[in-house]
Parts: structure tokens; sequence; C-alpha cells
């Protein structure tokens, strides 16, 4: 049998600071080197300050991912070397010596499926390497420390995973999971790494490093397990190893170096108190995390009557739940909700466009009133919202605009049904006797009106007319 | 006017306007040209000390608010960062660091209108306890040039012994403060662990050091640690300790106190002289209306060695960032893979400093921890256990501070476990994490030997007011110098 596990690791975007220091933990839009400080940096002298906030989002982490979580947590060392590392170890946590870490073992439902959780730790990001030049020979590396110390919580799964689909399953889920949490935007570049191990039944365990996101976490993994297979239906031996994701030839390559034989020389954090995390804070915490994904979902079938499969999409973007919950209403619920689910999605389906979208919870709420109030037309709600989105102009604007008001003038659309019934003596015998096809009536107005006719009146017309 | 005053003394004087802070300052560093290229406590001087001096007094004069230290000038241990200034452990690794911020200690002083006369000498890293082990060339004994001035803060205690200045700061992982305040009749104190912010200190074992005054009189450790001691943001690791005021009531006395004597500090190897100077001291405390009466506490006996397995493992730690690649001294990185360089690098590292990396690497290794740094960490927390039961029976405890009279330059540099040894009366109060006090309190054939005493976290208070009453039943002679 095919053996998964995973070990993720996700920024806390959403914090203000680094974990040890008052650096930007959004280190993105920095110049090399210039989001550092003498801590990050670790400067003679400097000591780590620990970020609670970063505590206290790590241990929502573990909440949320039923994680037993501790009366007491600890910072250890991890000691190693290396350039993009400013102290030489690694401020992480550790459950080696007693339940430590922000999170112990939970579980994550992917379906019917359990995926247990190992542990939940917070720990230090390091720096960054970039690597210039063409050749090996002369190949230079250099080091930018904007992100070293940006909080990092790494997620370690028991080998609970069968198949890459499984892997892309909870992988989706566990990222809308933190990004409704408020913790961290996985859209984010670099915001999500993953390790993952790997075993087909007679083969050893593979480790593979350094895939830098999810996206090629599951080629990476359907990749290894394409190269075991194919090893041992030659009986050639699966060793056990490190190998390294090539993110551009799309293969893993064995790492040939040592590091699986590295001691890190683990010991306490002497710099950092043990935190308490007593039932009040954790109840505090409690009380402040966000509603979670599955409860919203429930709330939106149940209090609104929205269809399951639209509240699952709603309730899974934290981006689309929040324009949501602010626009709706008990009466317009259902209204919003297609709006959003049928229309929005096309138009902001990406991280840019969503970032430059201009639309806003109120102008969400006035197109879904005009719809239900029959001020304008679901063909013409869709073109204002595209016009709405790029450029947050106020509705009302956009329908004189753009004329896409609903023909609801009694006597303008009198005439035009009129000319309709004219037109159409066949239809309108027909639709005598079978009001049913009275449809195909409506929809010639729909036509003359370009799909501005008030869909209600027109009906209403139509049938005293013929 | 002398220079040969305390630090309240000073105060006194240049509040009252009979003295003002440039004169002293410049006569200050007047002794320092005159001395210290015998003495050799400092490693790098400050030469605007006295215009600095100079404003101070226009502020003084101007009744402008000033701060508590009226232009004391003190020297700073170079193992604390003071911005815009070189500190280097004595390291040749850390020759060219500036530092780019000011330690909370210093921020504090500076705003107390203290003066920095210059950084003085220490081991490299602070490790060693004679000076021998500084890049720079070793102190001397301002009470015999032929002989160490402990160690690892002997600049400190030289430049106060010696009137380079009125007060100092040094660091006490292992009794780096206490065994040179001893070696050259200074007192020194080592606050209880978390009393004052590190933040700035550079870190040797960080778990149980802390930076402590080395001063003149009782009084004067209590003045700065008024000055220094507190809660800092900077350093998750410090208590509050509610701005206590650890000068009022000093005098108050130790009448009715229970003193343990620590039967294993005055054991094997112990100094006659030394060992009569503490019985002395009992006779004294009991004098004063104490009890005295001894305790064994066995593991002791462990506390070198578990100390050595701790310090080497964190400083292993520690002094690992020192890569060269970041700052240090001028090494191309040009042509090197990353291994290399930072092997090559650290050959910049002295003789201590290499020997305890290497320990550091192997004690707590795979395989190994359980038998060494494990076990390490059992000795400290039952030693904890230890002094915490006696300290249910007992208020204070006391030995000497160190087992021997101060031994000559070189005499015992080739002999680390001999230098070991030297340190046990010392380090249980860091692996302990309790207050710790060193007063001057004998001279034997010329060399000083001070006693020590200890007391429970955060009994800071009572161990000033027992100190200073024990300090005034002693009258010393002058340094010679």
């Amino acid at each position: 049998m095919t053996k998964i596990g995973l070990e993720i690791h996700s920024q806390l975007t959403k914090l203000e600071s680094k974990l040890f220091c008052s650096c930007k933990a959004n280190y993105r839009e920095f110049e090399p080197n210039t989001n550092i400080c003498p801590i990050c940096m670790g400067l003679p002298g400097s000591l780590p300050r620990l970020n609670q906030k970063a505590v206290e989002k790590a241990t929502m982490i573990a909440m949320a991912l039923n994680c037993s979580t501790p009366e007491k947590i600890a910072f250890f060392r991890k000691n190693y070397f290396y350039p993009d590392l400013p102290k030489n170890f690694q401020i992480t946590q550790l459950n080696i010596y007693g339940d430590t870490s922000v999170g112990g073992s939970g579980i994550l439902m992917v379906g019917e499926k359990k995926i247990r959780i190992t542990r939940i730790q917070l720990e230090e990001d390091p720096g960054r390497l970039i690597y210039e030049g063409s050749s090996e020979k002369n190949q230079i590396t250099l080091v930018d420390y904007n992100r070293a110390g940006t909080p990092l919580v790494e997620i370690v799964t028991e080998p609970d995973f069968e198949n890459p689909k499984e892997v892309r399953e909870f992988l989706n889920i566990l990222s809308d999971l933190l990004e409704n949490l408020g913790v961290s935007d996985p859209s984010l570049e670099g915001a999500m790494r993953a390790d993952a191990n790997v075993s087909i039944e007679g083969g050893n365990k593979v480790e593979i490093k350094n895939i830098g996101s999810f996206h090629d976490l599951e080629k990476a993994v359907h990749f290894e397990i394409t190269r075991q297979q194919s090893l041992h239906s030659r009986d050639i031996p699966i060793i056990q190893e490190t190998r390294h994701w090539d993110d551009k030839r799309k293969i893993t390559i064995s790492s040939r170096s040592k590091e699986e034989d590295l001691d890190y020389r683990y010991f306490l954090e002497g710099d950092i108190p043990w935190v308490r995390m007593g039932n009040e804070v954790k109840e505090k915490l409690k009380s402040e995390m966000p509603e979670s994904i599955s409860s919203k979902k429930q709330r939106y079938v149940s209090k609104y009557n929205i269809p399951s499969q639209v509240a699952e999409v709603l309730s899974s973007d934290k981006f689309y739940s929040d324009l949501f919950e602010e626009a709706h209403t008990q009466e317009n619920a259902k209204e919003v909700a297609n709006i959003i689910t049928t229309d929005l999605m096309g138009l902001v389906d990406t991280r840019e466009k969503r970032e430059s979208s201009k639309l806003t919870p109120l102008h969400l709420k006035a197109i879904a009133d005009s719809i239900q109030s029959g001020k304008i037309a679901r063909n013409s709600a869709k073109n204002a919202l595209y016009e709405i989105v790029r450029t947050g102009k106020s509705l009302s604007d956009i329908i004189s605009e753009l004329d896409l008001g609903n023909v609801s003038d009694e006597s303008e659309l009198s005439k035009i049904i009129e000319s309709v019934i004219s037109e159409e003596p066949q239809a309108v015998e027909q639709a005598k006797s079978n009001p049913q096809t009275i449809n195909y009536l409506v929809g010639k107005v729909m036509q003359k009106t370009k799909g501005k006719a008030d869909p209600k009146l027109t009906l209403d017309l139509l049938k005293n007319k013929i | 006017m002398s220079i040969k005053i305390s630090a309240l003394q000073y105060i006194q004087e240049v509040k009252s306007g009979n003295l003002s802070a440039e004169d002293f300052v410049a006569k200050t560093m007047e002794q320092i040209q005159k001395v210290d290229g015998k003495l050799h406590a400092f490693l790098s001087l400050n030469d605007n000390a006295v215009d600095q001096a100079r404003e101070i007094d226009k502020k003084i004069k101007s009744g402008g608010k000033i701060g508590q230290c009226f232009g004391m000038p003190i020297s700073i241990k170079d193992n604390i960062c003071i911005k815009d200034t070189k500190t280097t452990c004595a390291s040749k690794m850390l020759e060219n660091f500036i530092a780019p911020y000011d330690a909370t200690v210093i921020t504090k002083l500076k705003q107390q209108d203290a003066i920095f006369v210059g950084k003085v000498n220490l081991d490299e890293f602070a490790m060693g306890l004679s000076t021998e082990f500084s890049a720079y060339g070793p102190s001397k004994n301002p009470w015999n040039t032929d002989y160490v001035p402990g160690g690892s803060s002997g600049g400190s205690a030289v430049s106060v012994s010696a009137f380079e200045c009125v007060a100092s700061l040094g660091s006490d992982t292992g009794g780096s403060v206490r065994n040179p305040a001893s070696f050259c009749s200074t007192v020194g104190y080592k606050p209880t662990y978390g009393l004052i912010s590190r933040y700035g200190l550079i870190s040797y074992a960080n778990s149980i050091e802390q930076i402590g005054p080395l001063t003149r009189t009782v009084e004067d450790a209590a003045f700065m640690l008024n000055l220094i001691s507190g809660q800092d943001s900077n350093d998750n690791t410090t208590v509050d300790n509610k701005n206590e005021d650890y000068l009022k009531d000093i005098d108050s006395g130790i009448e009715g106190k229970k003193i343990g004597i620590i039967k294993e500090m005055l054991g094997e190897g112990i100094d006659p002289s030394v060992l009569s100077a503490t019985k002395d001291a009992i006779s004294k405390l009991e004098g004063l209306g104490a009890t005295c009466e001894e305790i064994s506490l066995d593991m002791v006996k462990y506390s070198v060695a578990a100390y050595y397995t701790i310090t080497a493992t964190e400083a292993g730690s520690n002094l690992a960032r020192y890569d060269n690649l970041r700052y240090g001294y001028d090494f191309s990185v040009e042509g090197y893979e990353f291994n290399s360089y930072i092997e090559k690098a650290r050959k910049k590292l002295g003789p201590e400093v290499t020997r305890r990396m290497i320990l550091g690497g192997f004690v707590p290794s795979a395989g190994h921890a359980g038998k060494y740094f494990l076990k390490a960490l059992k000795v400290k927390s039952k030693l904890t256990r230890q002094v915490n039961e006696a300290f249910e029976k007992f208020d204070l405890l006391i030995s000497p501070t160190v087992p021997i009279l101060p031994f000559r330059i070189g005499e015992k540099i080739n002999d680390p476990a001999a230098l070991f040894l030297i340190d046990i009366n010392t380090v249980t109060a860091n692996l302990t994490g309790k207050p710790a006090i060193s007063i001057p309190y004998s001279i034997s054939n010329g060399l000083p030997i001070g006693m020590q005493l200890i007391a429970n976290s955060m009994n800071d208070k009572l161990l000033l007011q027992a100190a200073y009453a024990l300090e005034k039943t002693v009258k010393l002679p002058e340094v010679p110098i």
C-alpha cells in the first residue's frame, strides 16, 4: 500500500510582525535586506522577543485541526549551519521532551477519510537564497534576510494518504481552513511550502523536500510514486533517502547530501520562557475564532435555504463568504449567493483580479435588491456587476450610463407586447390553449427590450392581452 | 580632590557643588593613562568622556533635569553593546564589530547621565576566570601585577579597584563578576536571574548568566541595581521587581537571620587563609545577631561538571552565528564553499573558546546527550531543589567566593581542569538562578579574599542588607598602586 505523509509549512502572513522582532511579516514588498533588524539578523547581544499574536494564531490552527493543546508551550533550538540562517540555529518547537508544541495529535476529515495530524509547531522562517550565474563554476549565492524570522507554522501529518488525489483534497481543505481562520493567505508566493514522504509497498520511505507550492506537491507525489513503482517492477531496491523537487523539470532528484545525518543538537531555547496556555487563554481564543467553514455552510443551507453546492462554494472561500456576510439580508440572501457563485466567480478568479476589484458588499446588496424588486433584469445585473468590479461606480450610475434599467413603464411595455402579439399569431393561439407556452412570447418581448423588460409585469400584461 | 571615592560619595559631592563632573572624569582619565599601561584593564577608551562630563556640568548649572549618576564614570565589560562603539568580546572574531544599538543597561545608564569611560577586558567571550584567555592579553591584578585579576570580568574588577572608574558592569555566567571582585577586593553582584535585562549582552550561556555591577561598596551595588534592574520588553526572561529600592533600609541589619554554611564549599583544596577568613566572617555574622549552621548540599560536588556541560552546549549554539558572513573581520568569501569558509573564518576564535565549542558540539549530540547534557540538566534541577530546600530553613547561605587566593599569571593556564575547580563556589548561584554577592573580606600575603553570600530568588534586597552589615565589620588596607 502506498503511504504518503506531509509536512506543510504555512507562513502566518496575516500577522503584522515577525516572530521575534517588529520587522514586517509581509517581507515581500521590500528591497533585499531592508526588512531586517539586530534581532532577526541575530546580531551579537540581540534576544528574541516572542510575538504573542503568533502563538495565538498558531494555537487557533491547532484547535481548528482538532489537535490537543498543551498547558505550557516551549521553544527549542535546532542547530545547523546554513547561510540563510542568521544565528546558525532555528528557533522551533519539539515534542520529544513532552508535548510542548502548540498542537499535539489532531484530525482533519477529507470527505469520509480521517487524516491524522501528528503535531503543529511554530517556528521562524529562514532567509532566502538566490542563486545567480549560469554554471556551477561561476555560480554565486546571494542571501536576502527579509524573510528571516517570519512566523511559520509546520503541520505534520501521519502517513495516511494513499494517492495524490487525497493529498490534493486535503490541501484544498487545509488552505481554505487557514484562510478562513484569517491567519494566512495561501495564494501568496511562498506562503505555503511542503515536504512529503512517500513509500510504496515493499519499499523504503523517501522524503521529498523543497516543494514550493501545493500545486507542485501533488505533482511531486505523483512523480515519486511512479518512480518508485517503476524501480520496484524492475526489482531495483528503493533506498531510504532525501530527494529534492526540481520545479523547472518537474522531477525529484536525489539530494546526495548528508542532510538526513545531521544532528540538530536540539535543546531548550532559554531566551524564551515557557508560555502558559491555560484554559482561560484557550477559551478566549476559541471565542475569537471565526466561524468554521462547515458551520457556515450549514447555516447558509438551513437559514437561507441556499442549495448545498452553492453553500459549499460560498463558505469555503473566505473572499466570497466575507462578501456574502456583509451584503446579505434574510430576504436577498439567496440572490446574493447566486450572484457570487454564478456571475462574480468568473470576474475575480485570480489573486490579482481580487485585489484590483472595486466591488463592495454594498454594491452586491444593491444589485440583489434591484433584481428582487424588478428594477433590473438578471442579464443586465451581470453586465452591471462587470462594470462595478472594473470601476467601482454605484449601481444607479451604471444603470443610467449603460441604460440597463428595466422597462417597467406599463404603456411603453404594452406597445412592445402588442407588436409581439401581432407578429406571432400562431404562438398567441397556442398560448391560449396551453398557458405553458406563454413563455415563448415573454422571450420575444425580452428580445425586443434586450432583456430589460420587467419579467413579472411582462407576464401579467401578456396574460391580460391574449 | 580624590578619585578614591564611592559612587554615592561622588554623587553627593557633585550634587553639593564641591566637585565638577568634568574635573572628576578628567582625573579618572588621567588615572587610566597613568596605570593602565601596567594593568591593562581597558580594551578601548571613550575619547569624548571629558566633553560629555562638561555637558553634564552645564546641565547641572543651568538647573536642567539631571540623571541620578551626575556624570559618574563607569567602565563596561566589552561583551555589552554600546551603540557605535566597538564591542569585541576580547575576541579577534569581533575585532571590528561596532554595535548598532545600546544594551538595555546602557540605555538606562545613559538616561541617568552616566559616562562610559571605556570598554574593559575579559576572557574571550567571557570564557575563563583570569582574563588570560583575552585575545588582547591579560589584565593584571592591582594588588600584585604578577597575579591574575580573576575573570572573566577581570577588566571590570581591575578598573574599579585601581580607581580607573567609580563602578563597572560585568557579566556573571559561573562567577565571572564575583570571582574577579574577590581577587581584586571589590564588591561583585550577581542578581537573581531575570532581574537585569540581558538585551545587548553578548550571550555565552544565556540560560544562567546575568549582567552585574562591580563597585567599591555594597551600597554602590544596591544603587547600580536600582538603576539597571527591572522588566524589559526586549528580554522575555526579565522579571518584574516592582521598582524595588535596594538602597532603602540597606542598614536594617541581620539580627535573627539564619545563615547556612555550605559544607561542600569549604572542602578539599581550600586555602587555609580562605578557610580562616570564612570562619572569622561567620563569627562576625553571629556577633551581629545571626545564627549560623552548617548545611550539606551534596549536588554541589557535581555542579562544576554540570556547569561546563550546560555552558558548552549553549556556547556552541550561541557562538555559531560567528561565521563572518554578516559582520566580523575582513576575510573575503571569494572561492570558498560555505562550510569550508566558516571553518576557516572560525579559526580566529581562541583556544579556550574553541575547546568549549568542540565540547558543545559533543555533549548534546545524538547518542551522547543522555550521558552528558541531559545528565547535567538533571544535576541542575536536583541542585535547585536542594538549594530551595535549604532556603526553607535558612535566609542566606555563605561561602568564600573562591576557595583559593589569586594565582600567578601563567600558573594555571595550561591546566584547564585545575581552573575549573576554582568555580566550585560560584556556579551554584548561576545554575539555580539565585542572587549572590562577593564582598572584600580579607587580605592574605597581600592578596585579597572575598566572601560570598547567596539568597533565595528575588531576595536581592535581603542579600544586600546582609552584605552591607558584614561589610561594616571589615577594615582593609588600600590597594597598593
